[in-house]
């Protein structure tokens, strides 16, 4: 219940205070270097999809990963 | 009828908080997100290792469609055949095949992403259905994205030496997203799931070893019996950082923890560097994790316990990967209806040094013989169209 708690306030003051008049401390225009398929978290979904399988048939440990993951005989 | 409706949102918000959650977001207000881009890749995957050869291709098409959605189908496909040391040490080499389909889409529509996706993977023995369903807002005028995703599979698990044997196995996993704008030349994102499985959750040929003074080895085997309910959350931070001549460096980390009590830690760092049309990339990952607590190389007789492990994926193990990776982007003018094209070459070498699980077939006394370790090759090769 806590855990909703916060969740629950976190998500009021995004209201409360208002996207809108949230100052972007980086414009639009200075994010030119973050564009760069360099910079990207998925830049071959394909490749990382593979990778992560790849992993967690080997691995206890499994999640997190950013993706949506897939459906897989990992057992 | 106005007031009603409120009292509709928090009677439904009540039984599902994560409603709640999204209804609040979608009231904040924010900017319109960026469907994913077209393109289409063929991936050839290699891995090598432990005596198991797995191969085949990926195939991925996506397109936009209209201005509001974009589409995508994959088709996937395991060649494997399989000598490892669990199949060497009770059972014998086998030979088989699993092909994976997935479909989805995304669906752009008042700031918000929404994405939707089905894949069934089938093989002799292990068919599995998942359904997933994303959303994705941009706020703070893209500074954040905030996603949460929910997802759900059904898995049959067959036996090739009992057709009579039939289980199932069902999943779901919840999914929170925050990606965050930093600096100029600085992302970071964080991501939490929680998965929960139910159902048959080991493999009906593994067995486990007990200490057996009657067999001629010392040891004897017996069907391994896993819980029929565990449950995960893992937590992933990850960064990139873009640096001034051109290349970026990234680094993650991964804390992981189940009620079978495993904790994993994972640690990653890597290097992008282009030259011109070419680029290189370097990377380093560490994993380590400690095993289940029904986890044994050996036990001290039949039916020691309730639940008994001998899968070395639930043993205490850490593991090392080095990656060497080198891409070519060409038709970097276009040609007809093609933006780009690229192809990359991949190779990722795992070093795998198990603390609790034994090389049977190393020698010595039952419970002394040499602890087990291999090593992986893995090699991707992907070309991708954009379109």
């Amino acid at each position: 219940m806590s855990q909703l708690r916060i969740t629950l306030t976190f998500c009021l003051v995004l209201v409360v205070t208002g996207c809108g008049s949230v100052e972007p401390w980086v414009k639009p225009y200075e994010r030119d270097r973050l564009a760069d398929p360099i910079m990207s978290f998925d830049r071959d979904p394909v490749s990382n999809g593979y990778i992560n399988h790849v992993y967690e048939a080997r691995e206890g440990a499994r999640g997190a990963s950013g993706s949506s993951g897939g459906g897989c005989g990992c057992n | 009828m106005l007031r009603a409706v409120p009292e509709v949102v928090v009677a439904a918000t009540r039984q599902q908080p994560g409603l709640l959650v999204l209804l609040l977001l979608l009231a904040a207000g924010a900017r319109a997100g960026v469907l994913p881009e077209d393109r289409a890749d063929a991936l050839y995957h290699y891995y090598d290792g432990g005596g198991v050869q797995i191969d085949g291709p990926s195939l991925l098409m996506r397109k936009q469609v209209g201005q509001q959605f974009s589409v995508f189908g994959n088709y996937y496909v395991d060649t494997i055949s399989s000598a490892s040391i669990d199949v060497v040490t009770t059972a014998s080499a086998y030979d088989e095949e699993r092909t994976e389909y997935s479909v989805g889409f995304d669906y752009l529509r008042a700031d918000t992403i929404m994405s939707f996706s089905y894949g069934n993977s089938d093989e002799d023995d292990y068919q599995a259905d998942t359904f997933n369903f994303g959303i994705a807002q941009e706020i703070f005028s893209g500074l954040t994205t905030i996603s949460l995703g929910y997802g759900k599979g059904s898995d049959t698990v067959r036996s090739n030496v009992d057709s009579s044997f039939e289980e199932d196995a069902d999943k779901q996993s919840y999914r929170l997203g925050i990606s965050q704008i930093i600096t100029r030349n600085m992302l970071a994102s964080v991501n939490y799931e929680v998965i929960t499985d139910e159902g048959f959750l080991n493999n009906p040929y593994r067995s486990v070893r007990y200490l057996d003074p009657t067999s001629g080895t010392g040891f004897s085997f017996q069907p391994e019996v896993y819980p029929n309910t565990r449950t995960s959350n893992a937590v992933a931070v990850r960064s990139r950082y873009f640096l001034p001549y051109r290349a970026a460096v990234h680094g993650g980390y991964r804390y992981f923890t189940d009620d079978w009590d495993i904790d994993a830690h994972t640690a990653e760092i890597g290097y992008t560097q282009p030259f011109g049309a070419w680029s290189l990339d370097l990377g380093y990952r560490f994993y380590t994790q400690t095993s289940a607590e029904f986890y044994s190389d050996l036990f001290p007789y039949e039916d020691a316990q309730n639940f008994l492990a001998r899968d070395k994926e639930l043993s205490s193990f850490d593991s090392h990967t080095l990656r060497l990776g080198v891409s070519y982007d060409f038709l970097q003018d276009g040609y007809q209806f093609l933006e780009k094209g690229s192809v990359k070459l991949f190779y990722d070498r795992i070093y795998f040094n198990y603390d609790d699980f034994r090389n049977i077939n190393g020698g010595g006394n039952p419970g002394e013989e040499p602890l087990y370790d291999f090593e992986a090759d893995v090699i991707q090769f992907l070309f991708s169209f954009w379109f």
